[in-house]
């Protein structure tokens, strides 16, 4: 009999055990590409996730809980995302991200809407690290959704602030992915230079599938025709690295200004052109920003993931998650988005930014780098190229706020 | 202009030779065996990436002649134990063969090698400004591969018309029973006729894979072009599928270059209509529907010539 009783309780014990240790894991749904064209980018941000999530684990998790990421391919479709979120929602998980393409964010943002007006108790929270759309925390702007990039108005405004400053820039070609994203580039660059530099002239406009064109070889025949001295693109992934092969075959020698630069296999494609610091990027933080604490988490990240920190953004935002959760002691997704709005955080790379309570838009210090050879106070390479970013300017705070139209409807 | 017209032509022509290498091979095996192989893009792919690690362990030559071998052999086992197998019961069960590979290949490919892009590079040999024209560059590279296309097309157009060999393959298209009774293996002739399709896709990765970009989705980019390519110019037709990649090659690569759209031609909309559908219509570029137009085309073709340009049956 009490061979019976032990032999019941030791199979009961894991059970038990397991269904317990799933409750307490805090479960954040990655949907982004993890196949087709945009795959590469996806399988980097997973890596991050993952490693921001261990190292939040190894202090002890969030509250006791321990995080974990369900990896879940979208293929960069928003019908899929949906697919995905769902799936991500029935696996038990009430925190979602994603960053790859402002068409998903959309989706996604409407769908978590959607979703927690229809399921009260069972809200689900969308961290959004890299879809840059404005209309995200303007026109569209939901109470579940919360933005750590830079939108990308917030960016064109930084980045026509820094080519003010350039009066060698006279002639610019526009081109860019034909998505919202794209779209938004365009508009803002259009806008933007025709207010702080009307004497540039604008030679080109361009936009072009997105993630399907496997040969740049035409377009850049064009920008080369055009005359162009600097070309400003939103492109990233593929599009921006092939943009770059093409440039390079053809020895199209301009001055490039970037939004993703840094994504995979664009460093390759800046050193196979030769184009040494003519290639501008503007992000949240650089491996060479010389902020020390950034740099030791830079280098024990390459170690451990074998990739450059694309993401100082994904860091914010998972170490804010944790401070909001801290702060409302609890992990229930209204409570930790009560706490997120208006809070202020120290960001990766040095200096204070803020969730915007109005359209939960983080602000924080921008940078604008080139990419070229390095000095002996840029220890970090990109993609064992031998060139390096390199800090241009900082933009702080106060000076990226641009206004919003978001009304924002609180449960 | 003179400048974007002369670089825009070379370019479109070195597409257009792309899009023959690979549709020489599928019209090759259409018109032998009457199936549709929707697994040739993927043998295309096949190539780049064997071409990839074989120029990692032995270099970019040996790689370009061995890796062509290998996919022709995949190509071979193919026809050999799939195809033939399921021959008996029609084109049906052939072509959901050749579609279910076509995923089977990408996701293994994806298995070993990732799905990120290959650090695939043109050889150092090749790798200079053959000429400048307009002080644009026309890498080397380029000029190989539409020597290599050129090449290609030569020797498959005089072995198919002017050898013995080639005249098996013809007579085995319309007669395959008459062939065997004179004493021809016809199973034999038909796998080799796959693999040799299947290499030329082989051979087109292999040199297409440095110049544009090996990962595993490049078969799902250029699958459904190709098979605009060989309906446009006709089913089983080697010249047709030779002009209609220039065609095509050409086509897209003008439509990039123009910025014409219906507001440059007729003045812009009036501004009472608003942001609607027709002022999308309106403004939209002819270099930002490039990517359709082989598509418009395939649509024209079926419409007004069903045939294809120089093809000989229906479609």
């Amino acid at each position: 009999m009490r061979k019976l009783i032990l032999a019941a309780a030791v199979a009961l014990l894991p059970g038990l055990g397991s269904s317990a240790f799933a409750q307490e894991t805090i479960k954040l749904g990655y949907i982004d590409p993890l196949s087709g064209g945009g795959a590469s980018v996806g399988e980097g941000g997973l890596k991050t996730f993952q490693y921001l999530a261990d190292e939040i684990n190894a202090k002890g998790g969030i509250l006791g809980h321990k995080v974990e990421i369900i990896p879940l391919d979208n293929k960069t479709n928003p019908q899929e995302s949906l697919i995905q979120a769902q799936k991500a929602i029935d696996s038990g998980a009430r925190y979602i991200t994603q960053g790859n393409g402002s068409a998903v964010a959309a989706a996604l943002e409407d769908f978590v809407t959607k979703q927690n007006s229809r399921n009260p108790g069972k809200e689900v929270l969308y961290f959004n690290y890299a879809a840059v759309d404005p209309s995200l925390t303007n026109d569209k702007c939901s109470f579940w959704h919360f933005r750590w990039d830079a939108g990308s108005d917030i960016k064109m405004e930084a980045l026509t602030n820094y080519m003010k400053g350039v009066p060698a820039i006279k002639k610019v070609y526009l081109i860019n992915q034909d998505y919202s994203f794209g779209q938004s580039v365009r508009s803002d660059a259009r806008k933007m230079l025709n207010a702080k530099r009307p004497d540039v002239e604008i030679v080109g406009d361009e936009l072009h599938p997105l993630l399907k064109v496997t040969d740049f070889s035409p377009y850049i025949a064009k920008i080369k025709a055009s005359g162009a001295d600097s070309v400003v693109t939103g492109n990233w992934g593929q599009d921006f690295a092939l943009l770059l092969k093409a440039a390079a075959d053809a020895g199209l020698k301009v001055n490039w200004y970037t939004y993703y630069a840094g994504g995979a296999g664009g460093p390759t494609a800046i050193k196979q052109t030769g184009l040494d610091h003519q290639v501008f990027q503007i992000s949240e933080g650089i491996p060479n920003s010389g902020n020390q604490s950034a740099m030791d988490f830079e280098k024990a990240f390459r170690a451990k993931a074998n990739m450059s920190l694309w993401y100082p953004r994904a860091v914010n935002q998972m170490r804010m998650f944790k401070a909001a959760a801290e702060k409302a002691n609890s992990i229930d997704p209204v409570k930790v988005a009560a706490a997120l709005e208006g809070m202020e955080f120290d960001v990766l790379d040095g200096g204070k930014g803020t969730m915007r309570k109005d359209d939960h838009q983080f602000f924080q210090p921008i940078y604008i780098s080139s990419f070229g050879s390095r000095n002996d106070k840029e220890p970090f390479d990109e993609e064992n190229t031998g060139w390096g970013w390199r800090p241009v300017s900082k933009i702080d705070t106060a000076q990226t706020t641009v206004p919003t139209t978001c009304k924002m409807k609180r449960p | 202009m003179l400048e974007l017209i002369v670089i825009s032509t070379l370019n479109g022509v070195l597409f257009g030779m792309l899009l023959f290498l690979l549709s020489s091979g599928l019209t090759v095996i259409f018109s032998m065996m009457g199936v549709l192989n929707f697994a040739h893009a993927s043998f295309y792919m096949l190539g780049a990436f064997f071409g990839y690690q074989l120029t990692r362990w032995i270099g970019f030559w040996p790689a370009l002649i061995i890796a062509p071998l290998l996919v022709g052999v995949v190509g071979m086992a193919v026809e050999r134990y799939g195809l033939r197998a399921t021959h008996k019961h029609g084109h049906v069960a052939e072509l959901l063969l050749t579609f279910g590979l076509a995923f089977a290949i990408e996701e293994i490919v994806s298995m070993i090698w990732g799905k990120s892009p290959m650090d695939y590079r043109v050889p150092a040999l090749l790798d200079f400004p053959a000429f400048t024209i307009f002080s644009t560059n026309y890498p080397a590279y380029k000029l190989f591969m539409l020597t290599v296309s050129v090449l290609i097309f030569l020797a498959l157009l005089v072995v198919l018309k002017r050898t013995r060999i080639g005249l098996i393959v013809q007579a085995a298209l319309t007669h395959p029973n008459m062939v065997a009774h004179l004493g021809h293996n016809v199973g034999r002739i038909f796998m080799l006729v796959f693999g040799v399709g299947s290499a030329l896709a082989g051979v087109a990765g292999v040199i297409a894979g440095p110049a544009l970009v090996t990962q595993s989705d490049m078969a799902a980019l250029l699958g459904p072009i190709l098979f605009v390519v060989i309906v446009f110019g006709g089913l089983g037709s080697l010249p047709g599928a030779f002009i209609a990649s220039l065609v095509i090659g050409l086509v897209q690569t003008f439509a990039v270059a123009l910025n014409g759209s219906l507001a440059s031609a007729f003045g812009p909309l009036d501004p009472s209509l608003g942001p609607s559908v027709l002022s999308d219509i309106w403004n939209v570029t002819i270099a930002q529907i490039a990517p359709i137009l082989p598509y418009v085309l395939l649509v024209l073709i079926l419409i007004v010539r069903p045939l294809g340009l120089m093809g000989t049956r229906e479609t």
